[in-house]
């Protein structure tokens, strides 16, 4: 039986119908994943290994590429684009950290004070999902529009002189700064931070709250010590669900941001679409792709929820 | 009561329903301006009251055109995605074999990788295999990054499942076949639909991976993302409007009968 399962699965005969249950039992897992792992070997980690060799080649798309190890694209790349890279990071953290802030109140609400509202409120966090996000995040072009009622807001709140002091936004403008591109940030991925932060406090015994008010714990105590704890796997997942898809957006950067907000995911479409310089894009994406996979790794070791994956 | 308590007390109430004022803000926004009269290419400035991008919907050059194509890529990529992410959880939850760490890393990586980083590496490998670039290089890409979401989706709901209910058929003498059918599959389906759901979500409205890899083919997302450099024409508020009343008035039934079934079964 050991040399049967040691076989490599794919190349394994189809087991006959005669032979006895127990074989076709032991090779089932293998029919049932061949399929599906096909695929994400050819389509996903295939072109990986593409994009790794692309890096490392030089040539012209006239002449054809070769792969000659020219590892000094990575250095050049990294130099050209640092600044943007750094970008990224800061622009995805900080829409991460408002995700979490506006969304830990709302997935709250939803898991403990909603009552009837439930239902309701869960499907407008979702029907989102199910709508272009292109026309909704077009649609914040019009919201913070020059001399709209959020700018004018702003303005009156003189909000706006401490954004222009810390290089958020630019003199009376929302759209095309910092601030804009953070804020539709926040907004595409909100729903991505919500669910899970919701599944996880849903699961939580209500009993414990009470038992937490019978020690004489304050709400916020309350909070504090047992209910954040406790739905700590949901704001793990919450934030990489947000700041990852996040760093390599480069959708709302262009379409509310300026050539000053560019984020490393607009240089890499730039790069292969409309440059057409393989090379560099493809060691840009490596970069990106090392750079978040370190991150994750670092972060879900550090918050010790390892099962999460 | 002060105002002070009140406010302290319902804190947590008015800072969510702030968040979600923050969400569907766009929504009304795109609603109200379906029924704008724009004066230039954009419709980004209110001008006045008019409902004649309601009345000729498809009015707009190529737009339904768009439409229709995401929606048969967002089918087939959900079938796709579906059935082979349905398989392989069934293979995870149920057998123990070798390289289940591997096959697992293999389903979490998709997800943790940022779509510009795939979109360019599929590429690559498109262009390095001189594939004609189109509905099915979209394809083989939508149904490749949905794939990840179905077996999260549906090896949760059958990781919880009794296994003791398929012994019970089969001590009824149900075959394999019969077991599958009328026990196992009815009682994975909230998982499977939940995601097949989601790869329809992700297919239709992904924008990055598309645009890497459709070539000259233009998909709804591809379409607005054009119009916003071009003009925005009405008609695409109007379809934004159309397709949130369908997916609030999708998901109610959906949850209702999912309800209903839970309290039948209770």
């Amino acid at each position: 039986m050991s040399t049967l399962t040691e076989a490599p699965p794919p190349l394994s005969p189809a087991p006959p119908e005669e032979k006895p249950p127990r074989r076709r039992g032991r090779l089932t897992p293998y029919w049932l994943l061949l399929p599906g792992m096909l695929w994400l070997i050819v389509f996903f980690a295939l072109p990986m290994i593409y994009q790794a060799s692309t890096s490392v080649q030089q040539g012209s798309l006239e002449e054809g590429y070769k792969v000659t190890w020219h590892f000094a694209t990575y250095w050049d790349a990294l130099s050209a684009y640092w600044p943007q890279f750094l970008r990224s990071v800061c622009y995805a953290a900080a829409a991460t950290v408002l995700c979490l802030l506006l969304g830990y109140p709302l997935a709250y609400l939803i898991a403990f004070r909603a009552g009837r509202w439930r239902n309701l409120i869960m499907v407008l966090v979702i029907a989102p999902f199910f709508t272009s996000f292109l026309i909704r995040t077009l649609a914040w072009k019009t919201i913070l529009a020059d001399g709209g009622p959020v700018v004018h807001a702003l303005n009156t709140l003189h909000v706006l002189d401490l954004t222009d002091w810390l290089g958020w936004t630019a003199g009376d403008r929302v759209l095309a700064t910092p601030l804009a591109v953070v804020c539709g940030l926040t907004y595409n991925f909100l729903p991505f931070m919500i669910l899970p932060l919701y599944t996880s406090l849903e699961r939580i015994d209500g009993r414990l709250h009470e038992a937490a008010g019978d020690l004489y714990a304050r709400p916020w105590t309350t909070f504090r010590k047992v209910t954040f704890p406790l739905s700590m796997p949901g704001v793990v997942s919450g934030t990489l669900l947000t700041f990852i898809p996040a760093a390599g957006d480069y959708v709302n950067a262009e379409l509310l941001g300026s050539t000053d907000t560019r984020m490393i995911g607009n240089v890499i479409q730039t790069q292969f679409l409309r440059v057409l310089d393989y090379p560099t894009a493809a060691a840009l994406s490596f970069i990106l792709m090392a750079a978040i996979l370190a991150m994750v790794t670092l972060y879900i070791r550090r918050s010790g929820t390892e099962d999460l994956v | 009561m002060s105002f002070v308590t009140w406010l302290k007390r319902r804190l947590v109430v008015i800072a969510g329903l702030l968040t979600l004022a923050y969400l569907l803000l766009p929504n009304v926004v795109v609603t109200v301006f379906s029924f704008n009269k724009p004066k230039g290419r954009f419709n980004y400035e209110w001008q006045r009251f008019s409902a004649d991008a309601w009345k000729d919907p498809c009015g707009v050059a190529d737009m339904c055109g768009s439409l229709s194509l995401s929606l048969q890529i967002a089918v087939w990529a959900t079938v796709g995605a579906t059935v082979l992410g349905t398989m392989i959880s069934f293979a995870l939850v149920r057998y123990r074999f070798r390289a289940r760490g591997a096959v697992n890393s293999l389903i979490f990586l998709p997800m943790a990788m940022p779509e510009v980083v795939m979109a360019a590496s599929l590429l690559t490998l498109f262009l390095n295999m001189g594939a004609q670039l189109g509905f099915w290089t979209i394809l083989i890409a939508h149904i490749m990054f949905c794939l990840s979401f179905v077996v999260t989706a549906v090896k949760a709901r059958v990781m919880s499942m009794d296994p003791r209910l398929e012994e019970a058929a089969r001590d009824l003498y149900a075959g394999p076949v019969q077991t599958f059918v009328r026990v196992t599959l009815p009682i994975a389906a909230p998982g499977i639909a939940a995601g097949a759901l989601l790869s329809f979500a992700l297919s239709f409205d992904d924008f990055i991976i598309t645009n890497f890899n459709a070539g000259s083919t233009v998909t709804f997302p591809m379409f607005v993302w054009g119009s916003a450099q071009r003009g925005t024409p009405v008609q695409i508020n109007v379809i934004g409007t159309a397709m949130f009343l369908l997916a609030v008035l999708f998901v109610l039934v959906a949850m209702v009968v999912g309800n209903r079934r839970n309290k039948q079964k209770a």
